[in-house]
């Protein structure tokens, strides 16, 4: 058994009742890494190893929760996510 | 061969060398990529829903190619999909002819050095991206066949398509890397 890493809660994740929707981004074979990393830091203004560290979840763990917001903000970031060709998909957060 | 290199100026950018039968290449992925998600002109669309980007018709595409490039964005929910959709899909059906626009309009600079600078750079990758997925879905290459694709015979018409999905894979990679400031492989 080994001893998991202390969790370090980023403000924008926790959930809130008024932030209820998420934008989850998928992994796909063809999507670069170094691509996703970019669209990552460029549209939602993650620093490198934010970005880096969402790119390695969704190419490991299938998937990442890149934002969370409103129903709008999040049809917002899933549109542009598929502007720049990333599987992007929104649910509520429950 | 093509080569990426970084603008000689320092400035964030890339300098692309394209000889001229890759310049014809890119040009005819230009127009098939027009041809494939653009919205065709119907005299019969209501002005208005087009003025303001609304497409009553848009529904999910059974080419797996055309649904990677235009996903559902509810997972599993058609309706709220749908409804997206109707509200979203012609304007990322235009960005994306407008990405594929600005790429032919910097193939006239070839053949030879191209100057693409910051700006002019998310259409690049853009279209890359968008041109790699469409292969990627006809091919339908996974994580783990890239090895079994480049082992295709010659004679196999797959083999050529993967070459070419290799060669913009090197395109987009090397744009990305300049970008994010990292030296050249």
């Amino acid at each position: 058994m080994s001893v998991a890493p202390a969790e370090v809660v980023r403000p924008e994740t926790v959930e809130s009742p008024d932030r209820p929707w998420i934008t989850i981004v998928w992994n796909d074979p063809v999507n670069l890494m170094s691509y996703v990393t970019y669209v990552f830091m460029e549209y939602f203004h993650y620093s490198r190893a934010e970005a880096e560290r969402l790119m390695t979840d969704v190419h490991e763990e299938g998937r990442a929760v890149v934002s969370n917001g409103s129903r709008e903000e999040m049809e917002r970031d899933v549109a542009a996510m598929h502007g720049y060709g990333l599987w992007a998909t929104l649910q509520k957060d429950d | 061969m093509a080569s990426v290199q970084p603008r000689p100026s320092g400035e964030p950018g890339a300098l692309l060398h394209l000889e001229e039968i890759e310049i014809e290449i890119l040009r005819s992925l230009v127009r098939q990529l027009v041809d494939f998600v653009g919205v065709p002109a119907d005299p019969d669309a209501d002005p208005l829903a087009v003025m303001v980007g609304i497409d009553p018709d848009a529904a999910p595409s059974e080419d797996p190619a055309l649904l990677r490039l235009l996903p559902n964005a509810f997972p599993d929910d058609d309706e709220a999909s749908s409804e997206f959709r109707r509200f979203t899909e012609r304007e990322l059906r235009d960005a994306k002819v407008r990405n594929a626009g600005a790429v032919g309009q910097s193939l006239e600079g070839g053949p030879g050095v191209l100057e693409i600078d910051a700006d002019l750079v998310p259409a690049w990758l853009g279209f890359l991206n968008d041109t790699r997925l469409i292969i990627g879905a006809r091919l339908d290459v996974t994580e783990d066949n890239h090895e079994e694709l480049a082992a295709l015979p010659d004679d196999d018409p797959r083999a050529a398509l993967f070459g070419m999905y290799g060669w913009l894979t090197y395109l987009q990679e090397s744009m990305v890397q300049l970008m994010l400031g990292e030296e050249l492989d």
